[in-house]
């Protein structure tokens, strides 16, 4: 299959080595990735700002990039539900019924990554290796907005070495939200702080999700405490392999002290 | 009646009521997450609501059915609003009441102070009202030399510590019972000195209180939950008794209700009636159900006015997404649920509706702009529009109100600026490299300047990539 990668603007810029994997593990299981170079970024962050008239270009844009492609593929569940749940929205605010059709047509072709293995593909098992510790953060947006509901962790479930630990109030925001997290810095610090809680708790090594934004919120959270626990991509995970394990070419998702 | 189109519809006036915070959301949090007993407080009952809640809903295998029935109902109500009010005003007069119309708080507090006047009582009894909270009728009759006694035990405990309510369904969840003991103490008349702090001898000595209250006050002022056009009937939904007591014993009763409240029919109760209990206080009936049409002959009481208050409704109304926020039924299900409401507590919203309920609602009465912060006091986890009983999008709205706040001109420039910078791919590329170069050169992940700093106080910022994944994939 042909799938265009919608990478998104976060991992495109700070988390590469989570769209690498994406890349890689489809790939290596069989299907053609494409990357279309004119994408920049969905527009969710003007859009939950407050500002739908300058997000109105990107949407136009989004919807443009990838209308040739029958096939999208994010990993991220918040920028899917964006391109789902919002990107018609928006040309309709502004009177583009025309855009907001392309739009919903974009978002029916758009898939989270663990949406499109398990739903798509149907595969649960992709071959991977990871022997740590871990447990799952389910996102707000993939929870809540695309309801992937059990996909990512009958995907985890299936990696050889992963030892799976529920994760306690699992399905509380991280207090992460986007410009929330600057804008009321104080309250999703006190968020964070029982997110952190119940990570610690579950004495896992790393802490997955399927976005890298609630990752970058929980891990810097991690990190600025040295509590010694990482934070990776659910696709970082799905592309390991003994191989990549052993030989030591992962990346990690490497915070500044 | 008649009505003359004078332009768009007022919001609630200034200056009265309680819709407006004297400091915006992120300050007033700031104070209250720094309040150990208040978090706690918040954690333990929120916590235990949400399970009970859980588990009732768990047992109606239509929940969603029902779900979007009061969704179809609200819809249909709100499409139609004038029709029906005015089918409930009829209705109301043919069973012997009165109906007042109130555009705002001042004109509504007027009413009922009028009314009170005119019965000759210098004391009333009230039944638990998020209406006349949000009117400040208790200011307005103290001001009026009339004494309005709160009946609903937690409203009493905020009334008699001169507080303010911080959660539409428990009003005084921010207090504990040593503090309501040491209230009790202060404040309540007759009250017995040895009381102590467990909560049979505190509800026993709020009851001696109150039950000389009912016996002895001779007009009683309400909410409503619901209002049936079709029929005239007024409902009130409570746990407690009291609004039994004062909707029955005295001779005149003053029903001040929102506009939104009203039914079409009254084969529609039976929705939100199943509805209401389940997602409110997790229980499956609630106990006490108070309904009443006009007045009955040597029944109750002889006097009955049922004032229509709009105070920024009709502004609501006319906004085609927000509108959603009328067909709230007052479960406060959203708060119980929500993590910002968890941790910062009612008051940091400044309004009597807080919670992700308050956040769409006060700044639609107020208009937007003197409520500018509640529609950023979400991180847009969506948990409220999942828990609603009536399927209000509240992230949507949230959304939607963000679009009409006035932005800060720093940010607005930066935004629009982002926005033109990622519609140009090789800008685009351009600002990934020079956004890398000052991070290397700049402050290695903390103490970034304001907005950031609000980032970087409590967390990392994550080390910047070799490469963006596009250089990567253009040199694979």
């Amino acid at each position: 299959m042909r799938i265009a990668l919608f990478v998104t603007c976060l991992a495109d810029t700070l988390f590469p080595e989570a769209a690498k994997a994406t890349v890689g593990l489809l790939e290596r299981l069989g299907h053609e990735v494409v990357f279309p170079e004119d994408q920049t970024c969905c527009g969710q962050m003007h859009v939950n700002t407050g500002y739908p008239d300058e997000a109105l270009r990107l949407v136009r844009r989004h919807v443009r990039v990838f209308a040739p492609y029958d096939v999208v593929v994010a990993p991220s569940g918040s920028c899917v539900g964006s391109v789902r749940h919002q990107h018609a929205a928006v040309a309709r605010r502004a009177g583009d019924e025309r855009l907001a059709a392309q739009a919903e047509d974009a978002g029916r072709r758009t898939y989270e990554l663990s949406e499109f293995l398990v739903d798509v593909l149907g595969v649960t098992d992709v071959g991977a290796y990871y022997p740590h510790r871990v447990t799952y953060h389910p996102t707000c947006h993939s929870l809540r907005m695309l309801r992937v509901g059990e996909r990512p962790l009958r995907l985890l479930r299936a990696v050889r070495g992963l030892e799976l630990v529920e994760l306690p109030q699992a399905e509380q925001c991280c207090g992460f939200g986007g410009t929330f997290a600057v804008k009321n810095a104080d309250t999703s610090t006190a968020m964070l702080a029982d997110k952190m809680r119940n990570v610690l708790a579950t004495r896992a090594d790393v802490c997955t999700a399927g976005d890298a934004s609630c990752l970058m919120h929980i891990g810097g959270g991690l990190s600025r405490l040295r509590t010694g626990v990482r934070t990776v991509h659910l696709a970082e995970i799905l592309a390991s392999t003994e191989r990549s394990e052993t030989v030591g070419e992962r990346q990690r998702l490497g915070v500044r002290p | 009646m008649t009505r003359t189109f004078l332009g768009m519809p007022a919001t609630a006036p200034r200056g009265v009521g309680h819709l407006r915070g004297e400091e915006p959301f992120p300050a007033a949090a700031r104070r209250a997450l720094v309040d150990a007993q208040l978090r706690r407080n918040l954690r333990h009952a929120t916590t235990t609501i949400r399970g009970k809640s859980g588990a009732v809903i768990g047992e109606v295998p239509d929940w969603q059915e029902l779900r979007a029935a009061a969704r179809a109902i609200k819809t249909d109500t709100m499409a139609r609003l004038p029709e029906l009010l005015e089918q409930l005003e009829a209705a109301v007069t043919a069973a012997g009441g009165t109906v007042h119309w109130a555009a705002d708080a001042v004109e509504a507090n007027r009413i009922v102070t009028d009314l009170v006047g005119a019965a000759g009582a210098d004391r009333v009894m009230k039944v638990k009202s998020m209406a006349t909270q949000e009117i400040g009728l208790n200011e307005a009759l103290e001001a009026a030399g009339i004494e309005p006694v709160e009946t609903d035990l937690a409203e009493l405990i905020v009334q008699l510590g001169d507080d303010r309510p911080s959660h539409i369904l428990v009003p005084a969840i921010h207090r504990n019972r040593a503090e309501i003991r040491e209230i009790f103490l202060r404040a309540m008349p007759g009250v017995d000195p040895t009381l102590t702090d467990e909560p049979a001898v505190l509800a026993a000595a709020a009851r001696r209180h109150l039950r000389e209250t009912f016996l002895s006050t001779r007009v009683a002022v309400s909410g409503a939950n619901f209002a049936v056009a079709e029929t005239g009937t007024l409902a009130v939904v409570e746990s407690e008794g009291n609004g039994r007591m004062c909707l029955t014993l005295p001779e005149t009763l003053i029903t001040v209700m929102g506009i939104e409240k009203v039914v079409p029919t009254w084969r529609d109760l039976e929705v939100f009636l199943q509805l209401l209990p389940r997602a409110s206080t997790g229980e499956r009936m609630n106990p006490y159900t108070s309904m009443w049409t006009g007045v009955t002959p040597g029944d109750g009481p002889q006097a009955f006015h049922l004032v229509l208050l709009d105070n920024g409704r009709s502004a609501v109304l006319a906004d085609e997404v927000g509108r959603q926020a009328l067909h709230c039924i007052r479960c406060s299900a959203c708060l119980n649920v929500c993590p910002v409401y968890e941790r910062a507590g009612g008051h940091a919203y400044g309004s009597v509706y807080p919670g992700p309920i308050g956040a769409v609602l006060s700044p639609q009465l107020t208009g937007v702009a003197d409520n500018a912060s509640l529609p950023y006091a979400s991180s847009l986890c969506g948990a409220c529009y999942d828990a609603c009983p009536v399927m209000i999008d509240i992230p949507s709205i949230l959304v939607h109100l963000r679009g009409q706040a006035p932005h800060p001109r720093a940010e607005a420039t930066a935004m629009a600026a982002a926005a033109y910078t990622m519609d140009h791919p090789a800008l685009y590329a351009a600002a990934q490299r020079a956004a890398r170069l000052s991070r290397l050169a700049g402050p290695r992940g903390r103490g970034l300047p304001p907005p950031l700093s609000g980032w970087t106080a409590s967390r990392d910022l994550p080390e910047p990539p070799p490469q963006t994944f596009r250089e990567w994939w253009a040199q694979r």
